[in-house]
């Protein structure tokens, strides 16, 4: 059971001859329905449907007022750690590349929690490379608990862990789950992973649910564009998120669509993501999961976040930093990506305001 | 019409628009539209109150003389609800709550079983409750053995705008529940309340036909008008609907011929 059942039915598609088959009035006829299976949602994904993208946007604008109103909440990232035993050919983070490591110390992550709450943001996200040694679960515990003083929303995006594992942290304060599979397709995945306990797909595709049974409040999941064929990335993101909304009704499901950005190690993404890709892929989600939250990080540039609020994004970074320690200073840090949009959260409300859209900081109350 | 205050709590209401502040594209907007409505219970989700945050705490954009009525919007079960309306009472936000249980995330229709339990326990700390429910007769009688001080059945599900689809289960609710009906969400334009007032609820909550219509304090104004509208027209006894037009008494005029 689990999701991988739902992507073994899909595995062979014939995805080129489908796209081939899906022509504009099968494009009209999908956006005058108010709910779209699978396959529609693929064909909002397909190249047939880019001469509809500014249909599919007024649409998908309408759908998320009504859904979320004029709103859109911000969190920032804050790395932990960047030690990682795994080999991912695209992350900066990865074990081969040489560049001094560090994690903070429960002190720092006092001092940055301070910091980043200073300027009104009450959501946060922890990330961390995959070292169970030098970040463990009981590391991570520990930061959670000093950040529920200063947080409402403890969300984290770390290394797969067990049921049980969750439900540790969850007890501590946790309320989210950002779990990126990366690659959906299997055998990409293989190739993009080739050593590290993160060549296990498996555990990785079912972290999610492992979540959600544990009682996890919300649960984000994502491909990284860039890897693999675009279009059949952001179906089985969409279908993964389907499939956790359908198996946990009280979780909030949402996505994220990631492209590849500049990283130490120089890799070139095989897959180019255009603008226009990505605002398609975020129309034809919208249109999907009517109430799916949809996330957009500081990868993407200023001009395009911008344009990218009213089409169905539903919560921003700001003021983000993604280096261990990067905003207390100190020794000079090495990023996992290089960000795009460095403005702070004092200039990302402005922007919001003057865009007709209510900044929102604190959109859950811990109840630890 | 002069003494057709709503009472619920003990407390007299002339307005009976209740109005939610979610959504909208600044809070400041809210005490205008607060203004425009001439509403006196406006709803906040706790989930969203940041009690240190000035400008940006929503709570501080209710106007003074209003009654603010925290929800539980977040809360998946019976516990989380209490849990959360507790975190209001000891924030200073009064003894009045608006019950979500929201166990499904997909059409956000409330779970009237859990509902059911944290009525009970509010009700019995002495909250003033008002549950978010699904329109079923039997959940509304146990709702008020349970305490609630009013049922807020939904006419659509949020933040949908698509009126009174639930129509037939709210005319049942009406009629036979013995608390106030306060219609709440899915009503996404004035002449829906009006319609729903004129099928004889006590109120109606609106939040998002109000929050992300293009001017929000007209809207508000509008839909105070609409449910002023509705209500007199319920007291004033319309006229029954008939199925066809009768032009005169074609079966029983003969009667009248001999006069």
């Amino acid at each position: 059971m689990g999701f991988h059942t739902e992507y073994q039915r899909y595995k062979d598609f014939p995805w080129d001859s489908h796209f081939d088959r899906i022509s504009g009035p099968d494009i009209r006829r999908i956006l005058a329905r108010d709910t779209i299976t699978p396959l529609d949602y693929l064909a909002l994904l397909s190249p047939a449907a880019e001469e509809y993208i500014e249909e599919m946007a007024r649409k998908a604008h309408l759908v998320t007022v009504r859904q979320f109103g004029y709103t859109m909440t911000l969190y920032t990232p804050l790395y932990l750690g960047d030690h990682c035993v795994n080999h991912c050919v695209y992350c900066g983070f990865q074990a081969n590349n040489r560049f001094t490591r560090r994690k903070l110390d429960l002190e720092e992550v006092d001092a940055e929690a301070a910091l980043i709450a200073a300027t009104g943001l009450r959501h946060i996200l922890i990330l961390t490379g995959e070292s169970r040694e030098m970040t463990p679960v009981s590391y991570l515990r520990d930061c959670v608990r000093i950040l529920g003083r200063y947080f409402s929303s403890v969300s984290i995006e770390v290394y797969p862990l067990e049921e049980d594992e969750y439900g540790e942290l969850i007890g501590a304060g946790v309320d989210g789950l950002t779990m990126f599979q990366e690659v959906y397709n299997e055998n990409a995945y293989a190739g993009l992973h080739p050593a590290g306990p993160k060549r296990n797909y498996r555990y990785r595709l079912d972290a999610p649910e492992r979540a959600c049974s544990a009682g996890i409040r919300t649960v984000n999941v994502g491909a990284l564009l860039g890897l693999h064929s675009w279009r059949t990335e952001a179906f089985f993101t969409g279908l993964h998120a389907a499939y956790l909304q359908r198996r946990y009704p009280g979780v909030e499901v949402s996505m994220s669509p990631p492209r590849m950005r500049p990283q130490l190690g120089g890799f070139e993404a095989p897959v180019k993501v255009s603008d226009r890709n990505l605002v398609q892929y975020i129309l034809a989600f919208r249109l999907f999961l009517p109430r799916g939250g949809i996330t957009l990080s500081t990868r993407e540039r200023a001009e395009l976040r911008d344009r990218l609020v009213p089409l169905g994004v539903t919560k921003m970074s700001a003021g983000s930093c993604t280096a261990v320690g990067g905003r207390t200073g100190g020794e000079q840090a090495t990023a996992q990506f290089d960000i795009s949009d460095d403005r702070s959260v004092a200039q990302m409300s402005r922007m919001l305001y003057n865009r007709g859209y209510q900044p929102v900081f604190k959109d859950w109350t811990a109840m630890g | 019409m002069t003494n057709d205050a709503l009472v619920i709590g003990g407390r007299p209401l002339r307005s009976r628009l209740f109005m939610g502040t979610g959504k909208f594209p600044d809070n400041r907007l809210i005490p205008r539209a607060v203004e425009a409505s001439g509403t006196e219970v406006v709803t906040v989700a706790v989930r969203r109150v940041d009690f240190d945050a000035g400008e940006e705490n929503m709570a501080a954009h209710v106007p003074a003389g209003c009654v603010l009525l925290p929800n539980t919007s977040g809360a998946r079960n019976a516990a989380e609800a209490v849990r959360i309306a507790r975190l209001a009472r000891a924030a200073g936000c009064g003894d009045w709550v608006k019950i979500e249980v929201i166990n499904d995330n997909r059409y956000l229709l409330p779970d009237n079983f859990e509902t059911v339990q944290a009525t009970a326990v509010l009700a019995a700390e002495g909250f003033i409750v008002l549950p978010y429910m699904s329109p079923d007769l039997e959940a509304a009688r146990r709702l008020a053995d349970a305490g609630a001080a009013a049922v807020m059945p939904l006419g659509s599900p949020i933040g949908s705008n698509r009126g009174l689809r639930t129509r037939e289960l709210l005319q049942i609710l009406i009629e036979e529940s013995a608390l106030p009906v306060i219609v709440d969400a899915g009503l996404g334009k004035p002449s829906e309340a009006a319609e729903a007032m004129e099928m004889g609820a006590a109120a109606v909550l609106v939040n998002t036909a109000i929050a992300t219509a293009r001017d929000p304090v007209a809207m508000a104004r509008a839909f105070s008008l609409a449910v002023r509208a509705g209500r007199t027209a319920f007291l004033s006894g319309p006229a029954p609907v008939r199925e066809e037009a009768y032009a005169s008494s074609p079966l029983t005029g003969f009667l009248y011929d001999e006069e």
